[in-house]
């Protein structure tokens, strides 16, 4: 396999939702690429951003469909994949860290314990070296003590602390690619910035893919290396993060200057005015 | 005048052994008209003291005046004409089963207002949504309506003071900037006195002019928001919640 | 589907996302919950059974051939289809068919009587055990244990036997032994819902306890009663039958089902039908209740979001 095949290769996806009043639309026909890099996802609630992540790992249940003319991983075709083999690459090669870690880590177990049982549910590996591997990873993600945390319980431990805990237990069995689903928004704006140089330095450590959801255009804007725009299903805008200034959609534009900025204050905030015309607009292609 | 005067809140929950304290010794004023920010990380016990100031929370110790009214144990029906609240997460504050109309009209009809029919339409129209609005149930409306909707059921009795906890942190940015415009217009409009309190620094600097910042119960600091843009923030854990929330981009 | 343009109309009008006044919300979330309803066939048809029981307990006196209570000792424990006996006759010569229509009156009887008893009871303890808190609380739930301490059977055998047999007693008996469970139910949920926003916010207009219980958390609690008083109706019907069946309900010649089998239980390896059919008709009512509880569950849990 060359380098030059790019880890995720989506192209036309759709996801698809049939209700009482006919099929729901949530992605409508979106192409992207990730190669050994960041890719931001920003949208509000309702964009299809979550669903994009959630479509890439076939995680959406009935009533709902994905369907696309590509998506592959690593080259391998995963729309056909049976759900056995899916279930392996979940957790294996792809990884998803979900938005809180209350309700991510099971509370009846011990945080090692779980650490451990999801590395060997991936890879035959001895309870000994599992258990090494886990305090391992528990320090790469900054933890101080890790043999102490590897007993605690998801209780006992802070939001911090439970969603790093979490990056730990994702990057476990090496993965190469990362979806993370908001991952800071259940955390203070103070613990927001050092999980997010955390989870930056391993990504860029391993050379491994990330896809970052989120809402936030401005904290997207400061990890990511591209920045995909979605609204209504669609992407309006894709822009190198550096080259955010220079973004051109409205809708973009709208997003940027509705948030209230403690530096340079305004009487009246800007609000969005949505334009029908942006729902129709064809998506835009964000592979490379 | 001083429309808001605390002094030495202690709010704790829990007895004996459990007893854990969420407010210290805290004090500030709020005068008529102003607004107050109050800013911290979550349990450092900021929606607390909005909480006790509205009567929700019974455990508490000081003095607290609030519009020339000393507070005790229990509230006035004066007290609610005067004082009332936002909630943080719009989808929870609004009853499942009642539609905008029945929400409005059964707060004004705690308060003896005269003329509902005509006050429903004029609430409604103040916080940006039309007649149409006025019989659906909250399931038919979005985030940023409901809490347009919760906005009205507030506004309800002409109030003096509003304490707002954090009523932008469920909704997308869009979204929060149309609702913090509406909270400055509706401030001059009715002469409002707000207390709000949030984590986002931010959204605190663009609608108050002075904050308290809270960590662990306390006020570790209160100050200008224009000496918080001009760095002139003393405390340590001031200037690193700073250095957190300046992320803009330009 | 063809329809005329009139309903046409109203359906527009009963679906419009913007209703112009408080009769048409109130009709529109009426028939949007009648459409989540209709698309369980199997609730439709435990409605369906449940209606034509009403139906013929209603029009027992035209749809019976005989006198329910008419004896013929010449004509006992006939076959069904002999002689004109639709459903054959009992020991003592009384029409099974018609005595089985009067035996409807008798069991939708014995169930609005509950319904207007045990769920208000429950309602009321619950939901004011639940806000109010502190010692009412305490006080409250342990004499709901005290009741849910014993077998439900057993004791409304001995509320019966203080009170005297008779259906009324027996209802009664019922619906002091089935309060305690919808009690905990409103409890439970008057816990959640009492420090969600809406009520704070209540509270802040100046509400007082008892407005926020009758018209806060009341509307809220009766329709997951609603639920469990629709799926227990089978056990209430039940437990009637069983008393009529150990003779501490209905009194003979009272054409009660519990009662009509405890009769037929003497013949029922040569005259099967005797005891067979009441049973039927018991076993019908009881699967209606199911299946339509079932289907209510889906209308008025709120959990169950829009999609």
């Amino acid at each position: 396999m060359t380098d030059d095949t790019p880890l995720l290769d989506v192209d036309n996806l759709w996801v698809r939702f049939r209700t009482r009043s006919g099929v729901f639309d949530a992605v409508r026909g979106i192409s992207f690429t990730l190669g050994r890099e960041r890719l931001g996802i920003v949208g509000e609630s309702g964009s299809g951003k979550s669903m994009t992540g959630r479509a890439v790992l076939r995680l959406i249940r009935p009533p709902g469909m994905i369907e696309a003319d590509k998506l592959e991983i690593h080259g391998e075709d995963i729309l056909s994949l049976p759900e056995r083999q899916m279930r392996k690459l979940r957790g294996g090669r792809v990884s998803m860290v979900m938005q809180d870690p209350k309700f991510s880590l099971n509370p009846v177990m011990s945080v090692g314990h779980q650490l451990v049982e999801s590395l060997r549910a991936h890879e035959p590996v001895s309870r000994s070296e599992a258990r090494k591997r886990a305090i391992e990873v528990l320090d790469e993600v900054a933890i101080r003590e890790p043999e102490r945390v590897f007993d605690l319980y998801p209780h006992e431990v802070s939001g911090g602390m439970g969603q790093r805990i979490m990056i730990a237990m994702m990057l476990l069995p090496n993965p190469e690619i990362l979806i993370a689903d908001e991952p800071t928004s259940a955390l203070d704006v103070s613990v927001q910035l050092q999980v997010l140089d955390i989870m930056d330095k391993l990504v860029r450590d391993r050379g491994m893919g990330l896809m970052f959801i989120s809402h936030d255009l401005n904290l997207v804007a400061k990890f990511c290396d591209r920045i995909a725009i979605m609204y209504a299903g669609r992407i309006v805008e894709i822009c190198k993060a550096s080259e955010l200034h220079n973004a051109k959609h409205p809708y973009t534009l709208g997003l940027l200057n509705s948030v209230p900025d403690l530096e340079h204050p305004r009487d009246r905030l800007e609000v969005l005015q949505r334009d029908p015309a942006w729902r129709e607009a064809p998506s835009v292609s964000a592979r490379q | 005048m001083t429309a808001i005067d605390i002094r030495n809140l202690d709010v704790w929950f829990g007895v004996g052994a459990e007893r854990a304290m969420a407010v210290k010794d805290v004090s500030f004023q709020v005068a008529d008209g102003e607004s107050f920010g109050l800013v911290g990380e979550s349990g450092s016990g900021k929606s607390t003291i909005l909480r006790a100031i509205a009567g929700l929370v019974p455990t508490w110790s000081g003095e607290m005046k609030v519009a020339g009214e000393a507070l005790g144990a229990r509230r006035s029906k004066a007290f609610y004409r005067k004082v009332q609240m936002v909630f943080q997460d719009p989808y929870a504050s609004l009853h499942p089963r009642q539609t905008v109309d029945r929400v409005l009209s059964e707060a004004m009809g705690l308060h003896g207002v005269q003329d509902i029919d005509k006050r429903i339409g004029q609430l409604l129209d103040d916080v940006g949504l039309g007649a149409g609005f006025r019989f659906r149930y909250p399931h038919q409306l979005s985030g940023g309506q409901r809490q347009r909707v919760a906005i009205a059921r507030s506004l309800a009795c002409d109030p003096s003071i509003l304490l707002l906890d954090e009523p932008t942190s469920a909704l997308d940015v869009s979204v929060q900037a149309e609702i913090l415009n509406l909270l400055t217009d509706l401030r001059e409009e009715h002469k409002l006195t707000y207390v709000m309190v949030s984590h986002d620094l931010g959204v605190v600097g663009h609608l108050c002019e002075r904050i308290g910042v809270m960590k662990e119960g306390r006020f570790v600091e209160v100050l200008a928001v224009d000496d918080m843009r001009r760095r002139k923030a003393k405390d340590p854990y001031t200037r690193h919640l700073l250095d957190s929330s300046i992320n803009s981009v330009r | 589907m063809t329809s005329t343009p009139s309903t046409q109309g109203l359906r527009s009008w009963l679906l419009s996302e913007e209703p112009s006044s408080r009769r048409q919300a109130r009709y529109a979330s009426w028939y949007k919950g009648w459409l989540t309803f209709r698309s369980n066939t199997l609730a439709m048809f435990g409605l369906a059974v449940l209606a034509f029981l009403i139906f013929a307990a209603i029009f027992a006196p035209i749809l019976a051939s005989h006198d329910p209570f008419a004896q013929d000792l010449g004509q006992r424990l006939l076959a069904p289809g002999d002689n004109g006996h639709l459903l054959g006759t009992d020991s003592l010569g009384r029409d099974l068919y018609s005595r089985l229509l009067f035996g409807a009156r008798i069991s939708i009887y014995i169930v609005l009587l509950v319904v207007m008893v045990a769920p208000l009871v429950g309602l009321i303890v619950g939901t004011v055990s639940g806000y109010a808190g502190g010692w009412v609380d305490v006080l409250l739930m342990r004499v709901t244990d005290i009741f849910l301490a014993f077998p439900r059977l057993i004791l409304a055998l001995a509320f019966v036997a203080a009170l005297g047999a008779g259906i009324e007693n027996a209802v009664l008996a019922i619906s002091l032994t089935a309060w305690p469970p919808y009690a905990r139910i409103a409890r439970a949920e008057t816990l959640t819902i009492r420090n969600s926003d809406y009520i704070h916010a209540i509270r802040l207009q100046g509400a007082g306890p008892l407005r926020i219980v009758t018209r806060h958390i009341w509307p809220l609690c009766i329709s997951s009663l609603v639920i469990r008083v629709t799926l227990d109706m089978a056990g209430i019907i039940l437990t009637a039958a069983g008393l009529g069946f150990l003779g501490l309900g209905a009194q003979p010649p009272s054409p009660e089902w519990g009662a009509m089998i405890s009769e037929g239980r003497k013949y029922i390896l040569d005259y099967w039908w005797v005891a067979t059919i009441p049973g039927i008709a018991i076993f019908a009512i009881s699967l209606a209740f199911n299946l339509l509880g079932d289907g209510l569950r889906d209308v008025l849990d709120p959990k169950e979001g829009d999609a």
